[in-house]
């Protein structure tokens, strides 16, 4: 019963190739310590999921490394440069969508592009090969609104892959979407992470979900925050989408995972 | 052209007339005429060409009041949105403004401007602008946070932002108070030539009740409401063309 710490399941050795790497950081709200001392890394053209209870600073770290907050204390590295803001090497899928009301799906696929002064008809054409891409064709000129959940996530994807940034930052974005689709986004991002060689950050509260799409997996715990462990499940990773549900060690993961977890939450 | 919107609007003007010429024939008091006759003198005064004179005259306020309330309101509600410190300095001037009782105001404004186009100027103002000033304001702090970081991640500027995000997503409301400022506009140019001097519409509507032509004053009324109606109109259209599919809401209700 209070198995806290299970032994790491199928823990390879990290890879050397990093693409973002977390140093020390801490970040405070007041008294309210969110991060503390955190390190981690996140190695490239794979996807890292962030995991844990509400309230364990999982989108806050993602925030940080987006640049959209400030560490109080620590830095971020992208390959090996440190951080001072946002940048063109990384683009953001938000929770809520992020959609412009306004625009049309075309122009909010293509804003990531207007914002970093692209011209309109380069970036049109770069928009519509990923509005293409997420499955989207015939919808360029519908607005969020005639669009469902699912789709209006598509869009925040396909604007979110159209700067071509190296580091994609995800978070939550399945959370505001329907069962059904949330397994069919999940088997479309383990093709994507396969054939876009980018580096994905994934925060998440749903284990299953987590170990499903995950390279690897960090387990957050909260107040503050901290690692309580990196898992790399490895021995499900290259078999088909629909059979990684029934695989043993899927399972475990999964099981170990809600062991060390369950006594946090509340 | 008769689909169903349109016959409704069509009965409700019949309902509303209808009552107004069965109340003028019954009649409620001396002082009230039918429609037709209200009509007709409405013809008359613009067969003559005493209304266009007269418009001429009440819209020169009017358009210079509601073009500054609009351009200075929306700014100043801009910067009042942006900034904690402008907010403090200067949102309590329109609270007041929004609460004070304009007609004990008008005294003082003649004292300090004349009689003038000025005085009918302010008065226009005092009654449109905070409308527009507040409703901006709060609009602009309303704008939905991951609209703005997703703005920040995507690299826009802070002039994209305000382009690009916060005024988008604040038309709704913007438009909202400029509708409320305009028919404050509309009541505040009367007002001002019924108070400050009898000129234009405020004119014809003194002149014929102290000659006790009833007809011509309440021809000048229903003017004046209908002109209010089509500009409120001509606005509704203005924003629905300019942010087509806001009007439905964000994606995130």
């Amino acid at each position: 019963m209070s198995q806290t710490n299970p032994p790491p399941v199928a823990t390879e050795e990290a890879p050397s190739d990093i693409a973002v790497s977390v140093r020390n950081v801490s970040k405070n709200y007041g008294d309210v310590e969110a991060l503390k001392d955190l390190t981690l890394d996140f190695p490239r053209g794979e996807l890292t999921s962030l995991l844990g209870p509400s309230g364990c600073g999982k989108t806050t770290l993602l925030k940080i490394i987006a640049g959209l907050l400030k560490p109080t204390s620590g830095e971020v590295e992208i390959s090996g440069k440190p951080i001072t803001g946002p940048g063109p090497d990384r683009a953001f899928v938000f929770q809520d969508f992020a959609l412009l009301p306004w625009a049309t799906v075309l122009r909010n696929v293509a804003f990531g592009l207007e914002l970093r002064g692209v011209a309109k008809s380069e970036r049109e054409a770069i928009a519509e090969k990923y509005i293409n891409n997420v499955g989207l064709s015939g919808f360029e000129h519908s607005y969020p609104h005639e669009l469902s959940g699912g789709m209006r996530q598509r869009v925040g994807l396909a604007r979110a892959l159209s700067v071509d940034a190296d580091v994609l930052l995800m978070d939550e974005p399945f959370s505001a979407v329907d069962e059904q689709t949330r397994r069919k986004f999940q088997e479309d991002l383990l093709t994507l992470v396969h054939e876009e060689n980018k580096t994905f950050i994934f925060v998440t509260h749903s284990i299953e979900e987590a170990v499903y799409v995950s390279d690897q997996i960090a387990i957050l715990l909260p107040r503050p925050s901290r690692v309580l462990e990196v898992i790399r499940p490895s021995g499900f990773r290259n078999k088909s989408a629909d059979s990684i549900r029934r695989d043993p060690e899927y399972l475990d993961i999964v099981d170990n995972i809600w062991a060390s977890l369950r006594s946090y939450v509340e | 052209m008769l689909n169903r919107p349109n016959l409704l609007k069509l009965l409700s003007a019949v309902i509303v007339f209808g009552s107004w010429e069965i109340a003028g024939r019954v009649p409620v008091s001396y002082s009230f005429p039918t429609f037709v006759d209200s009509m007709q003198a409405l013809a008359v005064l613009a067969w003559e060409g005493t209304l266009f004179t007269a418009y001429v005259e009440t819209l020169k306020p009017l358009a210079v009041g509601v073009g500054i309330s609009t351009v200075l309101g929306i700014s100043l509600g801009l910067w009042i949105g942006l900034s904690k410190f402008f907010d403090w300095l200067v949102s309590p001037i329109f609270v007041v403004m929004q609460a004070a009782p304009l007609a004990a105001l008008i005294p003082l404004l003649v004292m300090a401007y004349g009689i003038g186009l000025t005085s009918k100027v302010f008065v226009v103002c005092i009654m449109a602008m905070p409308v527009i000033v507040l409703n901006t304001a709060g609009a602009v702090r309303h704008t939905p946070e991951s609209m703005k970081e997703m703005c920040n991640s995507f690299l826009g500027t802070r002039l994209d932002m305000l382009i690009k995000i916060i005024i988008p997503a604040a038309s709704p409301l913007i438009f909202s108070g400029l509708r409320l400022g305009v028919s404050a506009g509309f009541i505040g140019a009367i007002l001002s030539e019924l108070k400050i001097t009898p000129t234009g519409v405020g004119d014809i509507i003194t002149y014929s009740r102290s000659i006790a032509d009833y007809p011509s004053m309440y021809a000048a009324i229903f003017s004046i409401i209908l002109l209010a109606v089509l500009f409120l109109n001509l606005l509704e259209r203005t924003e629905k063309t300019l942010f087509k599919g806001n009007d439905l809401g964000y994606v995130s209700d």
